[in-house]
């Protein structure tokens, strides 16, 4: 299927985070470019969630669901917060 | 805390369909009653979640149709392949409850108190669902933002909200551009074709102006757009984006 963007996982970041996260800017740990999730490119099914940089490709964040818990893998950013 | 919403927190809750509009032969608009909307912003949109008999549950965002202040309103297109749209579409009835999450969203927002410069929307098909609400909101604030609104569609019973959009061209200074890519009624005298560069290049603002513009549709047509405009000396910054999958809803079918 066609990749999305960050948009696409508005509810379930702030299902994670407790707060909107669209808006929020992230910085790729492999490029270093920074620039709001909204834009990260997603991929919905991968299994699981996968957010891309929009620049250079890498990894940003894994979401998998199990049991009804979210596992959360932030490793491919270097830093996250308000823009 | 049962009744509440905890700011910030998303909760699952229950929402009861007050009314069914047919928007065309494949799009249906969904009147809702939340009983603990919290009130959305214009560009928002909201999760919807079925449950099967047999526990299985499927999960689609969908945008806001209607203004702030309004109702809760979607404007879902049937996909054939789909496991939600066909339901929504198909199946539901008024007085049916569905359960959904919401509102969803801070980045694909107009904020006519914020946002100042001239608006450019640009939609491809469904596309057109948040920039609708943008629209309304823009009337019913009674802003004076200058609009401009290119709608890429299929054909023109295709068009979504045509009525609507007419009346923002004709009463309230939106200038509303059509591009049927498909198909045309005989004696269509408007826009053909996809939209590209130099379409883009006749239509959009000058980058001068410090137009603020939102494109939403599928991937494709959202990344053909933006780096059309991005070429025309648009910061990318200022550039919008909500992108959908190959058709219908943000998410895929």
């Amino acid at each position: 299927m066609d990749a999305l963007d960050g948009n696409a996982i508005g509810g379930l970041l702030q299902e994670v985070f407790g707060t909107e996260m669209t808006a929020a800017v992230g910085t790729c740990a492999a490029c270093g470019a920074a620039g709001p999730v909204a834009q990260t490119v997603v991929y919905l099914r991968a299994p699981g969630t996968v957010v891309r940089c929009r620049n250079c490709g890498s990894v940003l964040m894994v979401f998998v669901e199990v049991r009804g818990r979210n596992c959360v893998d932030l490793q491919g950013l270097a830093s996250l917060g308000a823009g | 805390m049962e009744g509440t919403a905890v700011r910030g927190r998303l909760t699952w809750q229950v929402a009861t369909v007050s009314q069914l509009i047919d928007e065309t032969a494949t799009v249906r608009t969904i009147d809702l009653q939340v009983p603990d909307w919290a009130g959305h912003r214009a560009g928002q949109h909201l999760d919807i979640r079925l449950t099967a008999d047999d526990g299985y549950r499927a999960e689609r965002s969908y945008s806001i149709a209607s203004a702030p202040g309004e109702p809760v309103a979607i404007t879902v297109e049937r996909l054939d392949d789909g496991e939600v749209s066909p339901y929504l579409t198909e199946e539901l009835r008024s007085g049916d409850e569905l359960e959904l999450r919401g509102p969803i969203g801070g980045y694909f927002i107009w904020d006519p108190a914020r946002d100042t410069g001239p608006l450019l929307l640009v939609a491809g098909g469904s596309g057109i669902v948040p920039l609708r609400s943008i629209l309304r909101h823009r009337e019913r604030t009674g802003a004076t933002t200058a609009a401009r609104l290119l709608y890429s569609a299929r054909s023109l019973p295709d068009v979504i909200y045509h009525e609507e959009l007419d009346r923002y061209h004709h009463d309230h200074g939106v200038d509303v551009v059509y591009t049927l890519t498909r198909q045309q009624p005989p004696g269509w005298t408007g826009r053909t074709g996809r939209v590209n560069a130099a379409m883009l290049a006749e239509i959009a603002w000058p980058a001068g102006q410090d137009p603020l513009v939102f494109v939403c549709g599928p991937t494709s047509f959202v990344e053909a757009v933006a780096g059309a405009l991005v070429g025309l000396g648009y910061p990318p910054g200022r550039v919008k984006t909500e992108r959908f999958g190959a058709t219908g809803a943000p998410g895929g079918p």
